[in-house]
């Protein structure tokens, strides 16, 4: 008889559902703040969100480990920027740091899915999107995790960004106030814990604009 | 040519590596929890070999230098080997000898590399490890998984008890509990994991972690009853069709 062996992966999903929304001089990265592997919630408390820069946030969910890693790297690689160019590192060329780190490990990937969100150098708002391996895109609002399957295009009805293909390229940051954006994807957090049993417990809302960082919180279904 | 076939003999025996690809000797839940003046933690002694409970009096609670208390489910020599690192890594920062130490806010980030590590080199420690400890009126409370997952809570549990322990203690615990208080509701949960899990055994340890040191309870049972109907004649009204 050959031996039942208890199998392992070196892989898990955490879940958790990332958002975040560029606006004319604002951006909005949310995301909730529940933990859980299989049907089991490990924690109703966990940040997703890690500010990388004073200028560009990361929102994360996948497996967590591998995104703790991706933080960590990413944080030493910005302190030596800072060593060696006396300033902080730009929001798109985060973007380019972090495609690059998650393509590096292409054939033994960090199970991470990740938006960006920041203001580019001219204070703008700017939201990336990635793959695992890194591929990325700049777009005006973006979506990943879990719950992305249920809001993406709850976002897509409400922004309408501009196609990518339209010459001259038109600006993909939303029309909306900073408010409205806030409300938004509030109104996509709540929707979302409604069908999607990964995301829950408390949304994390991070607003960076002219004035720096404001936290917000909101309590979701906890069930 | 030579340096080919030397090549190849080095490789076959990287071959030849053995890896825990599963566990052999294993403890079960533990349970913590932050109250007044710091961290509990409870757990039973057993030690299962598959289903056989090979081992009845394991001590699965470890204090790690001055702040830091460790509980370990899983394969129990890995949690050994994880010990003879932690004894290391505590030498080592005694040897500074400036009057600094490592917290457990430090031991627990220790330990997440070192579990994450082994996982990017497919060769795991077959452990969920729970770190509690105070420093400098601080009380921290954090859990490692076998693959790296790692998180804080106020109160945590390895393996079935986030199954039966937890529910427990979202329903009843408090910031401000007594030791006393603390002391009950851990036993609460593992009644309940002793009742409920086929591993689980009657003699267990509770642990308490505060600014003043590590103690450890010396092993102690709880009391249980099996009077209820239900259990006197299991199988009325569960008759099979001969």
């Amino acid at each position: 008889m050959t031996k039942q062996a208890a199998n392992w992966s070196p892989y898990d999903n955490n879940g958790g559902s990332c958002v975040a929304i560029a606006g004319i001089d604002y951006c909005v990265i949310a995301a909730d703040t529940r933990m859980s592997t299989g049907y089991s919630i490990l924690t109703r408390e966990y940040s997703k969100i890690c500010k990388l820069a004073d200028k560009s946030l990361m929102a994360s969910s996948g497996f967590q480990a591998d995104v703790k890693a991706l933080q960590k790297f990413l944080a030493a690689r910005h302190l030596i920027y800072q060593h060696q160019h006396n300033k902080q590192m730009s929001c798109p060329a985060m973007a380019q740091l972090l495609s690059n780190t998650l393509y590096y490990k292409r054939f033994f990937p960090y199970y991470s899915f990740n938006v960006l969100g920041g203001l580019d150098t001219e204070g703008k708002g700017c939201v990336y999107t990635y793959d695992a391996v890194g591929s990325y895109e700049r777009v005006g609002y973006g979506c990943q995790g879990s719950g992305s399957t249920l809001i993406m295009p709850f976002l897509d009805n409400q922004l309408k960004s501009p196609s990518p293909l339209l010459l001259p390229a038109q600006d993909a940051v939303t029309p909306l106030s900073e408010a409205e954006a806030v409300d938004l994807v509030k109104t996509c957090f709540a929707s979302a814990t409604e069908r999607d049993i990964y995301t829950g417990d408390k949304l994390e809302i991070v607003v960076l604009n002219a004035d720096g960082i404001r936290r917000e919180y909101m309590e979701l279904r906890k069930d | 040519m030579e340096s080919n076939q030397a090549k190849n003999s080095l490789l076959s025996s990287h071959d030849n590596i053995q890896r825990t690809q599963y566990p052999y000797v294993t403890g079960t839940s533990v349970v913590a929890l932050k109250y007044k003046d710091g961290i509990l933690m409870a757990s039973d002694m057993g030690g299962s070999y598959g289903s056989t409970l090979r081992y009845k009096s394991v001590e699965r609670l470890k204090p790690i230098g001055k702040h830091s208390l460790l509980g370990a489910s899983g394969e129990l020599s890995d949690f050994q080997e994880i010990l003879r690192y932690l004894d290391e890594l505590i030498l080592y920062d005694n040897m500074w000898d400036d009057g600094n130490s490592l917290g457990p806010k430090e031991v627990h980030n220790y330990l997440t590399r070192v579990m994450y590590n082994r996982r990017n080199k497919f060769d795991p420690l077959w452990n969920t490890l729970v770190l509690g400890g105070v420093k400098k009126g601080h009380k921290y409370l954090g859990m490692v998984s076998m693959i790296g997952v790692n998180f804080e809570d106020d109160h945590v549990a390895t393996g079935f008890g986030n199954h039966l322990a937890r529910p427990i203690l979202r329903d009843e615990w408090r910031e401000d509990l007594t030791f006393e208080e603390g002391v009950k509701l851990l036993e609460k949960c593992m009644r309940v994991l002793l009742y409920r899990d086929r591993s689980a055994v009657n003699k267990l340890q509770i642990a308490k972690i505060t600014e003043e040191g590590v103690t450890i309870s010396q092993p102690y049972s709880l009391k249980t009853f099996w009077g209820f109907s239900a259990f006197q004649n299991p199988t009325v009204g569960a008759e099979g069709s001969w």
